[in-house]
């Protein structure tokens, strides 16, 4: 879909700071551009919206040549969202939300619905729409500035180390936010980071760039397993070189069945379940099974008096793994989230597995102790809490 | 003191009103050509360094001498005299102005520019509106100067309190320089005061609001 030939920048003085860059990028693919300091990639990124003048070279989109369109009608179909946020401080949240379609002069419903629909996608209540970006934090800022990006339904957005200047939790959180609606939407999203976390999360395609030019071009599995020189080797970094190295291994290969239970049940057929299958948590599904929200123990507390059934008092905000997502991944959340345990859902989010901070000890004692028969209780793995702790069976 | 208030009732107020709008009508000539100037200016930093040392420069000229000079330009009356307070009151609003464009966060203009707007629509939508409090407070400044150099003004004829201080000086009476002094100060002070009331109103109110943040 977008082509980049032999994109070259060169800058007065002689300072080549992109040199015959060459990619293909597909459709509702996400690419990261990463590289140290230096490396060209943001400049490649703003020649892609003429933010930059490209010395020579050609990017084509659907055939056409972007070089030769109108910067500003180009720049409007295509989003951008920049580390400094950049929201307008004078500018109310909808009305930045709505600057693209504002600029292309779309009318006052459209934009009003836009704002509305937009600010769910990004969890934010509808009162903030009538807020100044001065009021909100600094992970709430970007996500409108990741709105801005999508309002007037721009198929590519444009990514500037976006997160760089959030702290991890946020991050984390704001990764899987972008990570969902990219999928989602299916927008083309290219994206340039410092941060080989980052761009392992994401993106679906790596181009590391050094000094200017393209190094390796693949998916991060394939650039884990095969770094093509010393650069990329050091750049990745040795331990994440090794934990790729024993068989990556899926959710799916760890999980266990999880305990739930339909919304409509009541709270005492709840309490039941939990004691005869002695869990502290159980998963909350519609019909279908499909993930609605998780009810433990906390969620009895006070609530046994005033209510009664299962819809009443669930927590819906769960985080939850998609099947066939790396085990190491599904990891890092469980510990950075310090979730007790986290479940995995299929394409259609229905419940089909849970992964345990038990499960988690299981391998790695596997790993570390192969064969041996693993002498795993809940009490080792809990021993800090001072309690058992009894998930999922 | 207050004999000179209860006699010259009636001239103190047509000569007050004389005063204030020689120079609103000054200080509006030098806001309609100085705040556009000042934008073109922002964007040309060359070009910028040669007006704003020129400005400068007609600063400098003493302001008796500015008015005299332009009895034979412009003879004698208000006409001159709005003239030569409007030339003094461009320096600070044009500094101000562009001060106030120049110090627009880099990256807020930019991510407007990368939205895909034309260099007008920057100006209008982003620019302006954020560089509105320094620019106004240029036009204070301003405001303060030429309503106290148009006590001069009388001197080449064109009225104002600037007459009381003249025929106090003239006839020795130092009750009419002081009373002329003092509603000059007040009408300097009165006019600053609106102004600032003016500006907190133009202020957008995304920039009103510090840190205040909704949970």
């Amino acid at each position: 879909m977008l082509k980049i030939e032999n994109l070259t920048k060169i800058y007065r003085g002689g300072k080549v700071a992109v040199d015959k860059l060459n990619l293909d990028i597909q459709e509702g693919e996400f690419i990261a551009f990463i590289g140290t300091s230096g490396s060209g990639k943001t400049t490649a990124l703003r020649m892609i919206n003429r933010m930059v003048e490209p010395t020579s070279g050609k990017i084509t989109l659907d055939g056409k040549d972007l070089t030769k369109m109108n910067a500003v009608t180009l720049r409007r179909s295509i989003g951008y969202v920049i580390q400094q946020i950049g929201l307008m401080p004078h500018m109310t949240i909808r009305d930045n939300i709505t600057l693209v379609q504002k600029l292309l002069k779309w009318s006052k419903e459209k934009k009003d619905e836009t704002a509305s629909r937009l600010i769910e996608l990004v969890n934010l209540p509808q009162s903030y729409l009538d807020f100044y970006p001065a009021q909100l934090s600094g992970g709430q800022q970007q996500r409108i500035g990741v709105l801005r990006a999508l309002a007037a339904n721009q198929d590519i957005i444009l990514m500037d180390e976006p997160f760089g200047a959030l702290d991890p939790i946020t991050r984390d959180t704001l990764q899987d936010l972008i990570k969902d609606i990219q999928q989602r939407l299916n927008k083309t999203i290219i994206f340039v980071t410092h941060d080989m976390d980052e761009a392992i999360k994401l993106a679906d395609r790596i181009a590391i760039m050094h000094e200017g030019k393209l190094i390796q071009f693949d998916t991060p599995d394939n650039i884990l397993a095969a770094p093509a020189n010393d650069f990329v080797k050091e750049f990745i970094g040795s331990h994440r070189l090794i934990q790729q190295k024993p068989n990556v291994k899926t959710v799916d290969e760890v999980m266990i069945k999880p305990i739930s239970i339909t919304i409509e049940k009541s709270l005492d057929e709840a309490i039941r379940l939990m004691v005869e299958k002695r869990v502290d948590t159980l998963f909350v599904t519609d019909g279908d099974n499909r993930l609605q929200g998780y009810l433990d123990v906390e969620s009895f507390t006070g609530a046994r008096k005033t209510k009664r059934s299962v819809s009443e008092c669930y927590e819906k905000d769960v985080f939850y793994v998609k099947t066939g997502s790396k085990l190491q991944d599904s990891v890092r959340r469980i510990l950075k989230r310090n979730l007790k345990n986290i479940p995995v859902v299929d394409d259609e989010n229905r419940l089909v597995g849970l992964v345990t901070r038990a499960n988690i000890v299981d391998i790695v004692y596997d790993t570390i102790w192969g064969d041996e028969e693993p002498m795993v209780s809940s009490e080792e793995q809990n021993g800090s809490e001072g309690s058992k702790e009894l998930i999922g069976g | 003191m207050m004999t000179f208030f209860t006699e010259n009732s009636s001239d103190i107020l047509l000569k007050t009103w004389e005063h204030f709008y020689i120079s609103m009508i000054a200080l509006a000539l030098g806001v309609i050509i100085a705040v556009p100037i000042g934008i073109l200016l922002s964007k040309s930093k060359f070009i910028s360094k040669i007006v704003l040392s020129i400005t400068s420069v007609l600063q400098t000229v003493p302001s008796l001498a500015l008015l005299a000079i332009m009895i034979p330009l412009f003879g004698v009356g208000k006409v001159p005299a709005v003239i030569a307070l409007c030339i003094y009151s461009l320096l600070p609003i044009l500094n101000n102005t562009f001060i106030g464009m120049r110090s627009v966060n880099a990256n807020t203009k930019g991510a407007g520019v990368a939205m895909g707007m034309t260099t007008i629509q920057s100006v209008l939508l982003v620019e302006l509106p954020l560089a509105f409090p320094v620019i106004m407070s240029g036009i204070r400044l301003s405001a303060v100067y030429v309503i106290s150099w148009a006590t001069l003004a009388s001197y080449i004829g064109a009225g104002g309190l600037g007459d009381f201080i003249f025929n106090g000086l003239n006839l020795y009476k130092p009750e009419l320089i002081i009373g002329g002094a003092i509603i000059v100060t007040l009408l300097a002070l009165l006019a600053d005061f609106l102004l600032s009331k003016l500006e907190k109103w133009v202020t957008p109110k995304g920039l009103r609001i510090e840190g205040g943040r909704a949970s």
